[in-house]
């Protein structure tokens, strides 16, 4: 296995060093080749999704092969325009001169993928990485075995074998390949593992992006409009259990709310997971299961705790079979219970009650920094006490979407409106509208980043943040030959200095008068 | 004067008893005062840049005598690269800070939107600065500009290896700034080890890529990125049917001019046609005499060598047996003033000490091709160095340059200028380092860049939630193709996907 692993690294770093990989049109063919692959073998992607991890079609499109198909398309779109040397203006003490930033590709990159997102939490840093020009080893994860299996066959159908390589199996693989030295390790996965990583890559000086998890509160500020309850409700139930089971690092991890608010909120939340998942989500197919049995095990425990298992509010059966459990509500736990102190990835909701929902941001602050925090307000003082004075990777208002959907949501929004718009008109597609709503499909290249602080982790990617975590911002000042000034050399005298004093504080009256010798 | 003996003495018993402990109940301070708020104001931020400004302006010649003191640095390098950069450096922060702590908008159609998007620069905490000996002045507060600049407490260590800078820094940085937030740590590896002990929110480390790789595994326990500034064998290739005089002004300007060559971005060495090079050497050695005499070792205009274990280092290059025949110029030492003469070799063996080290010294070494374009495999054959530099008024060999030489940052027809540019990132890839920094990318490096995303209750798609539907997955498609027939077709049902 060694052998054969070191082997595939000089090959990658061979092919890297060919140049091949840094040509536009490389680039483009290997993200065309991942669409087409994303493409012919949807159904094997939702098989083996619903293998691992028992996750509907529709879950498995939206957050995984839709990501992908929608990430690639964007660099694809943007590809040219991310290459592009950019232009940096100089000053004029310098003249003439020019400068400019190019991005080069690091070299060899080594992407380690999670279990709970299999496909586009593998992909979507190899989009990344392919965009900018490296060479990729992906290390699929093997808690997710028929994803990888997959991924490890298709990709080298697809894509330059030479330059990208998938590679299975479990932590002596991992370990193996932390020993090897990168140009980028982009990790994603838990804090424990991402230190060992971090410590790895130290040896060679690598630089890493670690996409961990963490916490994620939400704040439900106290709301009164009923139709805003329920969208609020809904949403905190599409970022608890319509992601994977609550098993994603943007998942809801608890519940922040104020005392007499609480009950009206358990209330509509209880009747809308009635809606969504039937009378016995249980055996709901739009349910995904827990990844494994020692998943399953820990998550069980947290339960097991006598003063927790009091505290369940909804829920709370398992089947230990088929590695179910159902969404489970819990009122209060404990602080100190391992619920509320360990990231829960999973479908449990603890929801904590506070006198003030202002107490939130303390609460927040006094744990390390999560990936994301959702807050439900309409109080905009509020929205903005909570950016300003708590920290975390992003903040989300009124929703919980990942980030990844939002181009997606505005889309649809907006063509909701535009249809209702044309429909009201009766049915004449006037051609302003039609290229207003074009240009509305063209922002996919301004995306917000994606990324933690503190344990939450560090680097950023998705859009043009990919292919930065992927490049090295290289300056470049260019000078000619013309005007060298005497007083940038020794031997050094009082004059020099007064030069050096004016052209530095670009005075360029001062320089004049000191160089026709009017300035003593 | 008693008083202040006094209270020097103090300090130099705290000093002897930093260890873990006195390290953690300081990190326990900064973040207690991090965690007020203080530091996040725009006037706090604002008054500690003037403060600094004013600290550097009224203690010019205080500084001058300790970059002597440390490195017999002259004057004019001292006022140029450490004193006036740095103002530079503030100045350009109090004029742009408004824009940079701007949230920055995402440029998009969202904002018309039932949402919006922004990206607000927060502060990461409580931050911690190691910094080097060569220009311990710039280098240690230059990225301290930045910290304050995003809103960051910060503990500043300085390198023990210049300890005139060193006890100077501690005294003004005491005296004008605000200890609350910002803090001087004297000391060595010891203390040095204990601060890195403690969970910092940022490391930014000036110097060496062994240690480098120690404080970024002492960083991976509190998962703490890390910005690490090395160094590397910073390249020149000169290409022929140039203005030989002043390429060879500008490379003695990088290499003798800065710091006697101890500088991280300095040329390490030169690669040049066997048939162009014997021009190279005369040119450097007439242009050298003119600039300091001909007796450099005498030269007020040339840095010392920073303490003798650096001048046997330096010296043991020399005398390596396959070198020491190489010298064409130079060569001259004074043991006692710990001062070396700018000295070029002609082609030195590749696999000699001097090219397989950096050199960080004034010895120039020069390798010469068959044909200039062989430069960049040499190049390429080594790690990935902080910066490189080519003469030429060739465009192509100009562009194959900028396309295949991997360093930091590359200067055509120059030596070291890119680092007195701010809109130009300054930092290493590889084992040069990771991370930038200089005007707002030094912002930039002490924030966290926040996504914000503002929705509204309104604009609920039902497509978003269980119980899923063959309709709801074929919709689903269509918006992610984003063509706009297909997802009004799919709106009205006539969806062919």
């Amino acid at each position: 296995m060694g052998g054969e692993l070191e082997a595939s690294l000089v090959e990658l770093r061979h092919t890297f060093t060919s140049g091949r990989t840094r040509s536009a049109s490389w680039r483009k063919n290997q993200l065309r080749a991942l669409l087409k692959l994303i493409h012919d073998k949807e159904n094997n992607i939702f098989e083996a999704l619903f293998q691992d991890l028992g996750k509907h079609q529709v879950e498995s499109y939206r957050d995984e092969i839709g990501v992908i198909e929608k990430s690639a398309t964007n660099a694809l779109d943007c590809l040219d325009k991310w290459m592009a040397p950019t232009k940096r203006r100089l000053p004029l003490l310098f003249f003439p001169a020019k400068g400019e930033v190019i991005s080069e590709p690091l070299g060899v990159v080594l992407v380690f993928g999670p279990w709970n997102f299999p496909i586009s939490l593998a992909l979507d840093p190899v989009i990344g990485a392919i965009a900018a020009g490296n060479t990729v080893m992906l290390k699929a994860s093997e808690l997710a075995p028929a994803c990888a299996s997959f991924l490890a066959e298709t990709i080298p159908l697809y894509m330059d074998s030479k330059a990208v390589k998938v590679i299975t199996g479990g932590v002596d693989v991992g370990e193996q390949l932390l020993q090897q030295k990168w140009d980028k390790i982009f990790f994603t996965g838990s804090p424990r593992v991402g230190r060992v990583v971090m410590s790895a890559a130290a040896k060679h000086l690598t630089p890493v992006a670690l996409e961990l998890g963490g916490k994620c509160p939400t704040i439900v500020d106290t709301l009164s409009s009923p139709s805003d309850i329920e969208t609020m409700v809904k949403r905190v139930i599409g970022g608890k259990w319509g992601t994977c089971s609550g098993q994603a690092c943007v998942g809801v991890d608890y519940i922040l709310v104020e005392e007499k608010f609480a009950p009206t909120m358990i209330d509509i939340l209880k009747k809308s997971i009635k809606n969504m998942y039937g009378d016995s989500p249980i055996n709901s197919k739009y349910l995904c299961r827990i990844v494994n049995k020692n998943h399953f095990e820990r998550l069980h425990k947290l339960l097991e705790d006598p003063l927790v298992a009091a505290s369940i509010i909804h829920g709370g059966s398992l089947d230990k079979e088929k590695l179910i459990i159902e969404p489970t509500i819990l009122l209060n736990p404990p602080l100190d219970a391992e619920i509320m102190t360990e990231e829960i990835f999973g479908p449990l909701l603890p929801i904590i009650t506070l006198n003030h929902i202002q107490e939130s941001i303390e609460f927040i602050n006094s744990r390390p920094k999560p990936l994301t925090i959702y807050a439900f307000t309409k109080d905009e003082t509020f929205m903005r006490q909570i950016v300003s004075e708590t920290s975390s990777g992003s903040v989300t208002f009124n929703d919980t979407i990942v980030q990844v959907f939002i181009t997606l949501y505005i889309y649809y929004c907006f063509i909701k409106l535009e249809f209702h718009f044309l429909y009201i008109k009766g049915n004449i597609l006037e051609r302003n509208q039609l290229k207003f709503s074009f240009v509305c499909l063209q922002f996919v290249c301004d995306v917000l980043p994606f990324g933690g602080v503190g344990q939450s982790g560090f680097g950023r990617y998705h859009g043009k943040y990919s292919f930065d975590t992927f490049s090295h911002e290289k300056a470049i000042m260019q000078r000619s030959f013309f005007i060298d000034l005497e007083h940038r050399y020794p031997p050094w005298d009082d004059f020099k200095l007064k030069f050096i004093r004016f052209a530095y504080k670009f005075d360029y009256f001062n320089l004049m008068l000191l160089l026709i010798g009017l300035k003593r | 004067m008693s008083i202040v003996s006094a209270i020097m003495g103090t300090e130099e018993e705290k000093k002897l008893l930093f260890d873990g402990e006195a390290a953690t109940s300081l990190v326990k301070e900064l973040r207690a005062s991090f965690t007020n708020g203080k530091t996040r104001s725009y006037d706090w931020r604002v008054t500690q840049l003037k403060s600094m400004l004013k600290m550097i302006g009224e203690h010019e010649q205080e500084i001058v005598t300790a970059l002597r003191d440390d490195l017999s640095k002259p004057e004019h390098e001292s006022i140029v690269y450490e004193i006036a950069m740095l103002r530079n450096s503030i100045t350009l922060a109090l004029k742009e800070i408004k824009h940079w702590i701007k949230p920055e908008k995402v440029k998009t159609s969202l904002t018309t939107f039932p949402s919006s998007g922004e990206i607000v620069s927060e502060p990461l905490g409580v931050v911690l600065i190691i910094s080097a000996w060569n220009y311990p002045f710039l280098l240690s507060l230059d990225p301290v500009v930045g910290a304050i600049a995003a809103g960051n407490a910060l503990v500043l260590k300085p390198s023990e290896i210049a300890p005139a800078t060193s006890s100077l820094l501690a005294k003004l940085v005491g005296e004008y700034m605000d200890s609350s937030s910002i803090r001087v740590i004297e000391g060595a590896v010891t203390e040095t080890s204990a601060l890195l002990e403690q969970k910092w929110d940022k490391i930014f480390y000036t110097g060496n890529g062994r240690v480098g790789r120690i404080v970024m595994a002492a960083a991976a326990k509190h998962l703490t990125p890390v910005l690490l500034e090395l160094g590397g064998k910073s390249p020149v290739v000169v290409d022929s049917g140039i203005n030989l005089q002043v390429a060879v002004r500008r490379i003695i300007a990088g290499k003798w001019c800065c710091n006697n060559g101890q500088a991280c971005i300095s040329p390490d060495y030169i690669i040049i046609t066997k048939d162009y090079a014997p021009k190279l050497v005369d040119t450097l050695k007439s242009e050298l005499e003119k600039f300091y005499g001909k007796n450099p070792l005498e030269s007020k205009d040339l840095s010392r060598i920073v303490n003798f274990n650096h001048f046997t280092r330096l010296v043991k290059y020399l005398d390596e047996d396959k070198v020491s025949g190489k010298i064409v110029y130079g060569g001259e030492r004074d043991k006692t003033n710990l001062k070396i003469a700018p000295t070029v070799l002609l082609d030195v063996p590749r696999d000699s000490l001097i090219m397989s080290e950096e050199i960080f010294g004034p010895l120039l070494p020069i390798l010469t091709v068959d044909k200039i374009e062989d430069s960049f495999a040499i190049i390429n054959s080594g790690t990935k160095p902080l910066a490189a530099y080519l003469f030429t008024n060739n465009k192509e060999l100009r562009q194959q340059f900028v396309s295949t030489v991997s360093a930091g940052g590359l200067v055509v027809n120059d030596t070291t200028l890119h680092l007195a540019v701010h809109t130009l990132p300054f930092g290493g890839v590889g084992e040069s380092g990771m991370g930038a920094y200089h005007g707002k990318f030094s912002f930039d490096a002490f924030s966290h860049k926040k996504a914000v995303l503002y929705r509204s209750f309104a604009g609920d798609a039902a497509i978003r939630y269980p119980p899923y539907t063959g309709g709801k997955l074929r919709l689903m498609k269509v918006l992610m193709t984003g063509s706009i027939f297909s997802i009004i077709g799919a709106l009205l049902g006539w969806s062919k996907v």
